[in-house]
């Protein structure tokens, strides 16, 4: 790790980051994917909070994995975000990790990890080892040509398929909301431009929107082993059905894609639908409309199908197969 | 060393001290960092304030180690996915390798030192010994700390629900079942909360 500054409060600008959690930033540090020279510690600021009204939730930036998982309105009301913290990461980094490092955590591509080797993302230009080399674990879609790397995190897949928002405070002290679904960013020929973020921009609050679809919102996620894995493939889908016709639905896969991959086809098609097997495979099948292997993923499309059809019908049936223990 | 029952760490620090040149800086291959980036840092361990000049980008496991001489945390993958380095902040564990020392000023550091009462041991120490929870021992510290903490966090319902709260530590010998019956054990004993 290079010697750095670490300040309470600064001027953001070229080799500036910020600290919440830490767990990610201080293995990129370690491995000297980056080497910022100052880092400004958001412990201090006031960006905590969860409140749950009739209309939305808010989550403060720094509130933990563990706590908003275990807060009995998230539960109650959109239980997906629940499902999705404590399916990621283990007991001790869900205490540390915070939502916004959430929303930022880098990809685990072990050529962007490594700076042994090329990555256009770490160095513009150099080159993406990824594409013809070990992918198995890479994006089937929204690649691009310069990258082909997954977005790592559970949590804003299940935010994705409930349509929220990230509340973002710039440097000058302006507030904006942006929608999740516009906060990120496809790689194209910039993979080192993840998000909309400005120098200086800190994420104060994630809002999410109170549904009867958010209440019987599932997260769906496949993985190596049973805990404590990344996502091979996961959904996460949000659905209010009556009298067995579905009225919404929210679709968002995640682990296949450079971002959480909302599946607007598939939602759409379910809208009017009877809620039974044949309208979930369906959706499953257009969630994935557009995917391309790029070699050892190509198991990845099925898989992502799967994975929504199979939370589709655990929310218009649940099971105990999603409990999380 | 004045030490007539020398434990196994007096002696390995005494013969490793004998093998360092007296000449030779310890930290000659460490990066000297720019003057900005050292500071002093008072933290509250195990009830007692230890104060120390470091560098920033020393983590909470390398203050307990190689500061403070608590070497009973461990450093195993030192990128937070074995566990082997956990340690409770404000009762919450944590993977102090993923923490800034000087981010922990103002709060209660416990590590694996400060469970046992003097020579009485803290039930899961207890249990770990009884059920023979650990082979090589290097990742007992970090479970004990995980394990005590799932205790109170309430995560025993069944074995498996045990298994899954302790996935954040590993053990290449594989002492798992032995792991999950000490703290059955020690939760079994336990008065339920609230």
């Amino acid at each position: 790790m290079h010697a750095f500054q670490l300040i309470a409060a600064g001027t953001p600008g070229a080799g500036t980051t910020f600290i919440a959690g830490g767990t990610d930033l201080l293995q990129l540090m370690k491995n000297n994917v980056i080497a910022p020279d100052q880092v400004v510690d958001l412990a201090g600021a006031h960006l905590r909070g969860i409140t749950a009204t009739s209309i939305e939730l808010r989550l403060g930036a720094l509130e933990t994995m563990a706590d908003v998982a275990a807060h009995p309105e998230v539960r109650r009301g959109w239980p997906a975000i629940s499902q999705a913290l404590l399916l990621s990461a283990s007991p001790q980094i869900r205490n540390m990790g915070t939502m916004g490092g959430n929303l930022l955590q880098r990809t685990r591509c072990v050529y962007f990890r490594d700076t042994a080797f090329a990555c256009n993302k770490r160095h513009p230009g150099s080159g993406c080892p990824a594409i013809a080399g070990e992918n198995r674990e890479h994006a089937i879609l929204g690649a691009s040509d310069s990258c082909i790397a997954t977005h790592p995190s559970d949590f804003p897949v299940a935010l994705m398929a409930m349509g929220a928002g990230v509340a973002i405070t710039a440097a000058g002290g302006g507030t904006r909301v942006v929608p999740l679904a516009d906060f990120y960013r496809l790689p194209g020929d910039t993979p080192e431009i993840e998000t909309i973020l400005q120098p200086g921009d800190v994420i104060t609050q994630i809002v999410v929107p109170a549904s009867e679809a958010a209440k019987r919102s599932v997260y769906m996620k496949v993985r190596d082993r049973s805990s404590f894995a990344y996502a091979l493939a996961s959904a996460a889908v949000a659905i209010e059905i009556r009298d067995n016709r579905i009225l919404h639905a929210g679709i968002a896969l995640g682990g296949v894609a450079p971002m959480p991959w909302r599946a607007a086809k598939a939602e759409q098609a379910l809208i009017g639908a009877t809620a039974d097997a044949a309208a979930f495979e369906h959706a499953g099948r257009l969630a994935t409309e557009g995917a391309r292997a790029a070699g050892m993923n190509a198991y990845k499309i099925a898989l992502a199908q799967r994975a929504v059809t199979r939370a589709l019908m655990e929310a218009a049936h649940p099971t105990a197969e999603t409990g999380v223990l | 060393m004045t030490d007539l029952n020398p434990t196994r760490r007096t002696v390995l620090c005494a013969v490793a001290g004998m093998s360092v040149l007296p000449d030779v800086p310890q930290n000659a291959l460490a990066q000297t960092p720019p003057s900005h980036t050292a500071l002093s840092v008072t933290l509250r361990i195990n009830g007692a304030d230890i104060a120390r000049p470091i560098e920033v980008r020393t983590t909470l496991l390398e203050f307990l180690r190689e500061q403070t001489a608590l070497t009973g945390t461990k450093k195993g993958c030192d990128q937070g996915s074995c566990g082997a380095c956990t340690v409770h902040i404000d009762g919450h564990r944590v993977v102090s390798c993923l923490t800034l020392a000087a981010r922990c000023q103002g709060h209660e550091v416990t590590t694996i030192e400060g469970l046992a009462q003097g020579d009485v041991l803290h039930p899961m120490q207890a249990a770990f010994v009884a059920h023979d929870g650990m082979q090589c021992g290097y990742c007992t510290p970090g479970q004990v700390m995980s394990a005590v903490a799932l205790v109170k966090e309430g995560h025993t319902g069944t074995d498996d629900e045990i298994r899954e709260w302790m996935s954040g530590n590993l053990c290449r010998c594989g002492a798992y079942p032995n792991i999950v019956a000490a703290i059955r054990d020690v939760a079994d004993h336990t008065p339920a909360r609230g």
